[in-house]
């Protein structure tokens, strides 16, 4: 049974209509990446996954009906989402941004050890712990987004374009981690990207999005090797 | 120099309360980007609930105790009840609902215990302590009782988990639900808080300036300037501001303009500030991209 299926799947700004019924499945411990353009509607299906814009259809998560739920909840279910411009609390130091991370978690001594794991996942963090999160780079505040997100133990991972703004060396760190992230602690991801090149390599399965509707969708070898793709989203 | 000595003091203990009423505007204030109007009534409102529970007799203390606990109470509800409803409403709104839970806790007031003006007791003897001719007991006390509070909320906000909860939903709403914090009911406890601040304050200030309905107007007014003085989104710059205006408002009063004119020197600072540095000492500035 698919960890997430989605179906029928809307979502509108005031009058404007984003998603017109897009319906997908992830695999439990899979990495599914959804592409799209600019404006094609990935950013607001994730949203619609976590509550944060009004729906129409099903969404399930582990069978069970979370449509129309609060974020909050959503997020205890086991859901981390690394949204769109990264969500850092500036004023906070990246070690207190971290610990919310794991807010709604009651097992405190393990809080610590992974805290320790994600200063080894990203060194740079451990180095900036009592700085401001405000003063980090953009890259550093993109591997503390991602690291807040994992201190919650999800069982699904939503990442929002981690790729973005971010250095060609630093991108491809953040997507090693990712796959070492995904094996290792078998956590489910669903990944939004612009750069359809890495995102098809991490994937296994991929879905192609056209203005609020799927237009494609397979395995990610065999996304990469069609025309249409190649030639709108890879680029030769 | 005594008397210069004595009006600094006196200065510190008023503002001190000052500090704990800008500093109960502030939170509000960083949550929602609103100055709660209603602030000084509902701290008026607690007083006279410590009136009641001591003329009910509880001692002074046990009933502080409960006061302040009703006061936090009576903070989240007031936030579910009449708050929660217009939250997402214009500036405007919210604001006209401010100055009418303003005027329904004051005729509340009133229409309960009328009019009159009360004593209300101080907890702290009432010779000199230490044998010193400058401060009286009570400005003493209330120093210690403001600063012992002002420890702890600053323990609370910076060491417990709840604390960082309420910081983090106060500062970016949208990052807090992703990590699973119930934002609404962090504003109602930052209501309950500011409430329960306000309470002490009340009854810090009630023995000095008699308990009536009206005891907060000119001390919501003083608080409002120490906010705007260190700056209004600035828990620290609160409280500075707060011993700031205590002291310019007494020093002032007794050497310069005398004491009919001391409420003007609200009214100055707070339009000095934000003529010359809407931010305060502290605050942040806010730059606007157009």
């Amino acid at each position: 049974m698919a960890l997430l299926e989605v179906a029928g799947l809307r979502a509108a700004y005031g009058p404007t209509r984003v998603l017109h019924g897009i319906s997908f499945e992830l695999a439990e411990g899979s990495i599914t990446t959804v592409l799209g353009a600019n404006g094609a509607g990935k950013t607001t299906t994730l949203r619609a996954l976590c509550g944060m814009v009004r729906t129409e259809g099903e969404i399930r998560f582990g069978g069970r009906r979370i449509d129309g739920r609060a974020t909050e909840d959503i997020v205890r279910l086991g859901i981390a989402h690394v949204p769109d411009g990264r969500g850092t609390f500036v004023n906070l130091t990246t070690e207190e941004n971290l610990r919310l991370g794991a807010y709604t978690r009651k097992d405190r001594p393990e809080v610590e050890t992974d805290l320790e794991r994600m200063f080894a996942y990203f060194p740079r963090l451990k180095e900036r712990r009592a700085q401001q999160a405000g003063t980090l780079s953009g890259g550093e505040q993109q591997m503390l987004a991602v690291s807040r997100a994992l201190m919650l133990k999800p069982t699904l991972l939503l990442l929002d374009e981690p790729s973005f703004g971010l250095a060609p060396l630093l991108v491809r760190e953040i997507f090693e981690i990712m796959r070492t992230i995904n094996q290792r602690e078998r956590v489910s991801i669903l990944l939004v990207e612009q750069n359809a090149a890495m995102a098809l390599d991490l994937a296994e399965h991929a879905y192609l999005i056209e203005t609020g509707r799927v237009v494609l969708s397979g395995p990610a070898d065999a996304i990469k090797r069609d025309e249409a793709v190649r030639r709108s989203y890879l680029g030769y | 120099m005594d008397a210069l000595i004595h009006q600094v003091l006196a200065g510190l203990a008023t503002g001190g309360i000052y500090a704990s009423v800008a500093l109960a505007l502030v939170m509000i204030y960083q949550a929602t980007h609103l100055v709660n109007f209603a602030q000084g009534e509902l701290a008026m409102f607690c007083t006279y609930l410590a009136w009641t529970l001591i003329n009910a007799g509880f001692g002074y203390w046990p009933a502080f105790l409960l006061t302040v606990g009703l006061a936090f109470v009576l903070g989240v509800v007031i936030e579910r009840v009449v708050i929660r409803p217009v939250e997402n409403s214009p500036v405007l709104a919210v604001v006209v609902v401010f100055i009418g839970l303003l005027v329904i806790l004051n005729s509340i007031a009133v229409w309960i215990y009328t009019g009159t003006i009360k004593t209300f007791p101080s907890p702290f003897p009432t010779e000199p302590l230490f044998g010193n001719k400058f401060m009286s007991s009570h400005e003493i006390g209330a120093i210690v009782v403001t600063l012992i509070m002002l420890l702890l909320l600053y323990a609370f906000f910076r060491f417990t988990p709840l604390g960082l909860a309420m910081r983090a939903a106060a500062q970016n709403p949208a990052s807090a639900k992703l990590v699973g914090i119930r934002v609404g009911w962090m504003l109602a406890l930052g209501w309950g808080l500011a409430a329960a601040i306000g309470a002490v304050a009340g009854m810090m200030v009630a023995p000095i300036v008699f308990l009536e309905p009206n005891m907060m107007g000119g001390i919501l007014l003083y608080a409002f300037a120490a906010a705007l003085v260190g700056g209004v989104d600035s828990p620290g710059g609160a409280v500075f501001g707060g011993f700031l205006v205590g002291v310019l408002e007494n020093v002032l009063g007794a050497f310069v303009i005398g004491n009919e004119l001391k409420l003007a020197v609200a009214l100055v600072l707070i339009i000095g500030v934000l003529v010359v540095k809407p931010s305060g000492f502290f605050g942040k500035v806010h730059i606007t991209r157009v």
